[in-house]
């Protein structure tokens, strides 16, 4: 009897949806008021996906420009085109950190359909602007 | 940047190896093993925190909280609550008979012994369990088992406890082996679409800023429940909690009653074996 209730809570879970962790509310921030460039176009979609509780919810563990209030469990993310100069990299992590690293709490965006493809490349032409 | 991720990846490891059977002990549980393990996790990781002071949360892992965490509590928000409880646990049923006399030692200072396992039925029997047996023993209907009354007896017997140390027994019973792994499982398994265990962020990540919310460590977890909420305005049991935080990341929830959350609140307050009993708390 048991041994089933994992199984059925992953087949349950999977059909469940999005990211809303993190309900508590704090004062804005610093790095809300930092200088933002006007983003356009694809890079704007990836900003309202990475900032929204439903879809990326990044703000969730990143700090990052333009975030309401700090957060660390991932590391803040700035500076990522010198860190990753290869586009695929970039895309590879967002789809599914667990390839790079096991461990990780990084939810599988793509490979668990959290996002789509071309969200992915929304999110990523985004992370290049910070 | 690198570093970070070496970092990361090594609390997980630890985590793993950490808290999960060796593998020269899998499939055969060791609840005393565990146990050391775990708090040993947690003592390495947070060098500064006083053992004792794990029962605090969020509170003993970041000052700026606790600081605003002192201030609240020199009126403690669920006082009333309290007192309500100590009323409630005080008055007699139709029968003339009353809580007290359901429980060892009139029900005082025992709160650090739940949940314990029942060698009769075969069941966990959590605190809550046992003041809703009480009711129906005495002709009483059950009471909702996540906040209102409940959570208010809950929290007097608890405060009854304050200087006891959870105390939780594992007797050597493959039910109750079989009731603590269910528990350990749930705690470590991740599930859902965004791939989160219990352990993800509350041995993870703990002390982490998650959205402005500071994410408690394992240890110590369920050692101040019931809590008065900010988010409820009111006070509720374990069994709430775990409705809410299974929801927060988007994954089943389970009645407050189930079976696995009995298990989980089994195997995470064997976890706290050891630290002073501090319900009720307060939390944001
Ligand atoms: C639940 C926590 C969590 C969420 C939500 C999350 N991440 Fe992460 N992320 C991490 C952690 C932790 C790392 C550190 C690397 C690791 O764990 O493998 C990381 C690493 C990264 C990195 C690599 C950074 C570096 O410097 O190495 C990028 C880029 C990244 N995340 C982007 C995102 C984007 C974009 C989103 C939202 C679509 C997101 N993350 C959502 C936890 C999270
Ligand atoms: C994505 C992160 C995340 C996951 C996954 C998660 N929690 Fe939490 N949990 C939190 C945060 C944030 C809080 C609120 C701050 C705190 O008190 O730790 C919290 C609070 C709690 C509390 C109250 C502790 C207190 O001191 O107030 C309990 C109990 C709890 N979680 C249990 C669980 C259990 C059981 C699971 C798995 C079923 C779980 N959590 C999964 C982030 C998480």
């Amino acid at each position: 009897m048991r041994l089933t209730i994992p199984v059925l809570l992953l087949a349950a879970a999977a059909i469940l949806a999005l990211p809303e962790i993190g309900a508590a509310q704090q004062k804005p921030t610093a790095a809300g008021s930092a200088a933002v460039p006007a983003l356009t176009g694809s890079a704007l979609a990836g900003q309202k996906l990475a900032f929204s509780r439903k879809k990326g919810n990044c703000l969730a563990c990143h700090t990052m420009r333009g975030s309401d209030v700090p957060s660390n469990v991932g590391p803040e993310l700035v500076n990522l085109k010198a860190l990753f100069p290869h586009r695929k990299d970039l895309v590879a992590i967002v789809t599914n950190e667990q390839a790079r690293n096991p461990q990780t709490v990084m939810p599988p965006f793509g490979k668990n359909l959290i996002l789509s493809a071309k969200e992915i490349q929304e999110v990523v032409d985004f992370l290049y602007t910070l | 940047m690198r570093r970070v991720i070496a970092a990361v990846a090594a609390l997980a490891m630890l985590a793993l190896t950490g808290a999960a059977p060796a593998p020269a002990t899998a499939g055969k549980s060791n609840p005393a093993a565990d146990l050391k393990a775990f708090q040993d996790y947690f003592k390495t990781s947070f060098p500064k925190v006083p053992f004792d002071d794990f029962v605090n949360g969020p509170y003993a892992v970041n000052k700026g909280m606790r600081a605003q965490w002192e201030q609240i509590m020199q009126f403690p928000p669920y006082d009333f609550e309290l007192a309500d409880g100590k009323k409630l646990f005080e008055t007699k049923f139709a029968n003339g008979k009353s809580y007290g006399d359901c429980f060892p030692d009139k029900g005082i200072g025992i709160a650090q012994t739940y949940p314990h396992f029942d060698a009769k039925t075969g069941q966990v029997v959590t605190l809550v369990d046992a003041i809703n047996a009480c009711r129906v023993t005495n002709g009483e209907a059950k009471l909702d088992v996540s906040k209102g009354p409940m959570a208010e007896i809950a929290a007097y017997m608890v405060s009854t406890s304050h200087g006891k140390r959870f105390d939780v027994t594992i007797p050597d019973d493959p039910r109750a082996l079989a009731a603590y792994e269910a528990g350990k499982q749930f705690f470590y398994s991740r599930r859902g679409q965004l791939n989160f265990s219990c352990a993800s962020c509350h041995v993870q990540s703990a002390g982490k800023r998650l959205r402005g919310d500071i994410i408690a460590p394992a240890l110590g977890l369920v050692a101040a429940f019931p809590i008065y909420r900010d988010a409820w305005g009111n006070i509720g049991t374990l069994g709430r909690r775990f409705v809410e935080c299974n929801a927060q990341v988007r994954a089943v929830a389970f009645k407050p009653d189930s079976t696995i959350y009995h298990d989980l609140e089994y195997f995470l307050t064997y976890m706290d074996n050891g630290l002073p009993v501090t319900g009720p708390g307060t939390r944001p």
